[in-house]
């Protein structure tokens, strides 16, 4: 089919300051039911236990609190639970999350999770993040990867095509503390998000 | 990473840029870097699945879900469509979530200062699955116009709050639609941050094919997703 037959894509347009009830009722307090949430560990999911939190940033430094934040991720295996994955997620782990930023003090979200294994095509363990708020009219991809997983990182080959100096803002900062209220059994790691500035996230156009 | 087909691109001469100074919550918050280009692997290949299963025999219609003691004010209509790819293949089984202001232009949320009634049998929040060859079907109140504070003066168009999936993670897209004929279409610029080649593409008919009898009017709004790429990329 020659391009100009292609059906143009649906533009894209902001999720805007009211997506709570749609995407997210039961975290700000909706007589609804919602689909995903920020625990994607519940239940009798394999692997370890860990919490991503953070705080994402406009281009004043500002906590932003009308962000939405979804994740994407393997099982503990490095398996996804989807069809193309051949190898199948076979831990009962749909690998999916979703949290607002604007239930938790000073706008923090928090994730409760697994850590995800290696996919087993030389990248090192990852999550994949998509970001909506107010104000951005496209959702932005990031991806959260570990600080303890040094080794790998250094093998990864989307990391090195990145800037050195911009690394870093893709790297969640391992903070083992006590066992923590929300919970988590084990790490704590934290993830901010820079939409600008010397120290803005790098996004990916994939 | 993989030697199967991946995805087509992001239009980019369809979609808003990030930066898009009349609608001023942007210039804080659109990247200020370019996108880094992200190798299709696994990871970007693959996303979350639901199934019919995911949604209850109501959440299609808005006018029921949260009725307490009668039906909702306004206008009932029909949203209904087809989600294809970018070949015109319908999109099966993926996820909408729709949400929406009630027919005064008031969203049940305590960020919603605007000063029109709450609705108590009207939430705005509403989910279905696509059909076999990627239809869905909504029944709601058609939502008001509201105020924003923007700039002095602004209201934005009548509208509905579209999330979808589809088959990767990659298909994802938060979108807006919007009612033939708005003379606010104009001068929003949140719609007008749209190349304007591609505004109409948010615009949804009205249907009388879709309008039922005595009961309500239908407007269609099909939604076009990226689709497979015709070959396998190179990594
Ligand atoms: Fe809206």
């Amino acid at each position: 089919m020659a391009r100009d037959d292609k059906l143009r894509q649906t533009p894209s347009q902001t999720v805007g300051p009211y997506f709570a009830y749609g995407l997210t009722p039961e975290q700000y307090g909706y007589d609804y039911k919602q689909l995903v949430g920020n625990n994607l560990s519940a239940g009798d999911i394999a692997g370890e236990r860990i919490a991503i939190r953070g705080q994402v940033f406009d281009g004043n430094g500002d906590t932003v609190r009308d962000a939405v934040l979804e994740l994407w991720q393997a099982d503990s295996q490095g398996r996804y639970a989807h069809p193309e994955d051949e190898r199948g997620s076979n831990t009962g782990f749909a690998g999916f999350g979703r949290v607002g930023t604007g239930t938790l003090a000073e706008h923090f979200y928090e994730f409760q999770t697994i850590k995800p294994g290696a996919i087993g095509d030389g990248q090192a363990p990852h999550i994949t993040v998509v970001v909506f708020m107010r104000g951005l009219l496209n959702h932005v991809y990031t991806r959260i990867y570990f600080s303890d997983e040094a080794a790998a990182n250094d093998g990864d080959p989307v990391l090195a095509q990145i800037d050195p100096a911009r690394r870093n803002t893709l790297i969640a900062q391992r903070q083992d503390g006590p066992d923590d209220a929300d919970g988590a059994d084990g790490a704590i790691y934290r993830f901010d998000i820079h939409m600008q500035g010397d120290q803005e996230t790098v996004f990916f156009d994939a | 990473m993989s030697s199967q087909a991946g995805y087509t691109p992001r239009d980019w001469g369809s979609h808003p840029p990030y930066l898009s100074p009349e609608y001023k919550s942007t210039p804080l918050r659109a990247p200020g870097k370019p996108l880094v280009v992200l190798p299709q692997s696994l990871s970007e290949r693959t996303g979350p699945v639901y199934g019919q299963n995911a949604v209850g025999p109501l959440d299609h219609d808005l006018t029921k879900i949260a009725a307490t003691t009668g039906e909702p004010n306004g206008e009932r209509i029909i949203v209904a469509g087809q989600v294809t790819d970018e070949a015109g293949r319908g999109v099966p089984h993926i996820l909408l979530e729709v949400w929406q202001p009630n027919a005064a232009g008031r969203y049940q949320h305590a960020d919603d200062q605007h000063d029109a009634p709450l609705d108590p049998n009207f939430l705005g929040a509403g989910r279905c699955v696509t059909d076999a060859e990627g239809r869905y079907r909504f029944i709601t109140i058609k939502p008001g116009a509201y105020p924003w504070g923007n700039h002095y003066n602004a209201w934005r168009p009548n509208h509905i709050h579209f999330s979808l999936f589809g088959p990767s993670i990659l298909t994802r897209l938060v979108t807006q639609m919007y009612f033939p004929g708005d003379p606010l279409l104009e001068l929003d610029p949140i719609f007008n941050g749209v190349p304007e080649a591609s505004r109409q593409l948010l615009v949804s008919k009205l249907s009388i094919e879709l309008s039922e009898p005595e009961w309500a009017l239908g407007y269609e709004f099909n939604i076009v997703l990226r689709g497979r790429a015709a070959t396998p990329l190179e990594d």
